[in-house]
């Protein structure tokens, strides 16, 4: 029982890295500074919360399960605000979003806005 | 557990890959030209090396390293980035000859120095084989305290402790010196527009200040125990002060903690730390050997019951001996790191009402 459980607990661990490394590659590939703090904030909740829950599953109830969900509350409690802070003052800050119909950029077209700036 | 290949060492594997990211970051740091961005690096660099330290079992050290340098330098080196420009110069590629070398010497130095040194848990080493064994075994019947390192800090070396809370508090005053305690023109209101937007910020904060002061006093409290102490507790609280004025405004954290409190706290640690030896030392025992923190009237009080085993006697005066300056540590630290916020961001205050009038 206890190995079945650190298994499933273990897929939990990976698929939350998974999606950790998925919210790296958003935050470097996606256009703007919307966007990438959604794909950061996914890296914050979403994984952190799989791989809080695969561990307690690995550690059995113990006083560890107990600790784990307080970190779990203590993220939950401060990643979305910081990541309503960030876009808060991106917005105020003048960052426009980027809207338009969707379309893979073109490499010249890319190479016009250097990384890290928005063409707002 | 799941079973890997004998030949797999996952530790080793963490250890060399916390450190090649330790390398990027730090290369990273050196490539950035904005200074935002290098402190943020800064940050990360500590909490990863936190994480380092706490895979070589060294939780005190990565509590420090990461509350320390993760958390208050962070705070502190924004305030500053405030005071002047947001990006550096490239500089001359002439002038980073010399750094450059210098650089390199002592890298090579370091890596050279490293070979000598024992392996990772050799028993033979010194650190592990004369003083360190002596500590790990005298503390039950010394001090009776789980925590050696907290028992080493505090007791076998507190005039040490005592010296490094006095660097703590001069480090301080010669910022206030410099910076001035806070802000020489009275804080204007914030416009009341401002509030609306930060609600979220707002609520979450103050759901957030008293959970993170009750840690900092479990911290403190828990030191004896577990990782912890008043270094770090007190950089916590600090923290949270620090939160509420990023929050709040200076003008509201400077009416609920003002910088007079602030800055009487701080000598007041150091005073608390230094009497406790000074009471040692009037009972009869020497400076901060707490064995003589109570009378021998006092200690006649105590009931045989409440002293435990008498081969590993509970000792109340190492105890409390230990609680008190561990306090005045706590004292002195947050009050020095809220003196020294204080300093910066009021000197924040007065840039830009310069600019506002130019």
């Amino acid at each position: 029982m206890a190995d079945v459980l650190s298994w499933i607990g273990g897929g939990f661990v990976v698929a939350g890295v998974l999606l950790s490394v998925l919210g790296a590659v958003g935050v470097l590939r996606f256009p703007d500074v919307y966007t990438r703090i959604h794909a950061a904030s996914i890296t914050d909740t979403g994984g952190t919360s799989l791989v809080v829950l695969g561990l307690c599953l690995i550690s059995g109830l113990s006083l560890v399960t107990l600790k784990l969900v307080f970190v779990w509350v203590f993220i939950m409690l401060t990643t979305p605000v910081a990541a309503n802070a960030l876009a808060n003052a991106a917005f105020s800050s003048g960052h426009k979003p980027r809207v338009g119909t969707f379309q893979i950029m073109r490499t010249d077209e890319r190479r016009k806005t250097p990384r890290g700036t928005d063409e707002s | 557990m799941i079973a890997l290949p004998p030949s797999f060492d996952a530790n080793l594997a963490i250890d060399i890959g916390l450190l090649l990211m330790l390398l990027a970051i730090a290369g990273a740091i050196v490539r950035t030209r904005s200074l935002l961005a290098a402190i943020i690096l800064f940050s990360i660099y500590s909490l990863v090396s936190a994480v380092w330290l706490v895979v070589m079992d060294a939780a005190d050290v990565a509590f420090t390293e990461a509350v320390v340098g993760a958390g208050v330098s962070t705070i502190v080196l924004l305030g500053a980035i405030l005071l002047t420009r947001g990006e550096a110069e490239k500089p001359d590629w002439r002038r980073l000859i010399a750094p450059a070398l210098v650089c390199m010497l002592v890298g090579g130095l370091l890596v050279y120095a490293a070979m000598g040194l024992p392996a990772l848990g050799d028993a033979a080493s010194p650190a592990n084989a004369y003083v360190g064994r002596a500590y790990l075994q005298q503390t039950p019947n010394d001090i009776g305290i789980p925590n050696v390192v907290t028992a080493v800090l505090s007791s076998y070396r507190g005039f040490d402790t005592l010296g490094e809370t006095t660097v703590i508090f001069a480090a301080g005053v010669g910022v206030a010196l410099m910076l001035g305690f806070g802000p020489r023109a009275s804080l204007a209101p914030p416009p009341a527009s401002v509030g609306d937007q930060h609600v979220v910020l707002r609520v979450a904060a103050k759901l957030l200040i008293p959970l993170i002061a009750l840690y900092a006093l479990y911290v403190q409290f828990h030191g004896d125990l577990g990782a912890g102490g008043g270094f770090q507790a007190g950089v916590i609280m600090a923290a949270a002060i620090i939160l509420h004025a990023l929050v709040f405004g200076l003008r509201e954290t400077m009416a609920a903690v003002p910088p007079k409190v602030a800055r009487s706290v701080a000598a007041l640690g150091v005073l608390l730390f230094a009497g406790v030896g000074v009471v040692c030392l009037m009972n009869g025992g020497g400076f901060l050997d707490y064995d003589y923190l109570f009378a021998p009237s006092v200690e006649k009080q105590i009931p045989g019951w409440l002293l435990g085993d008498p081969d590993h006697a509970h000792h109340w005066g190492q105890h409390f001996g230990i609680l008190t300056i561990e306090f005045g540590v706590l004292l002195t630290v947050s009050a020095v790191m809220v003196t020294i916020f204080y300093g910066f961001a009021g000197r924040t205050v007065d840039v830009a009402r310069d600019e506002a009038r130019r």
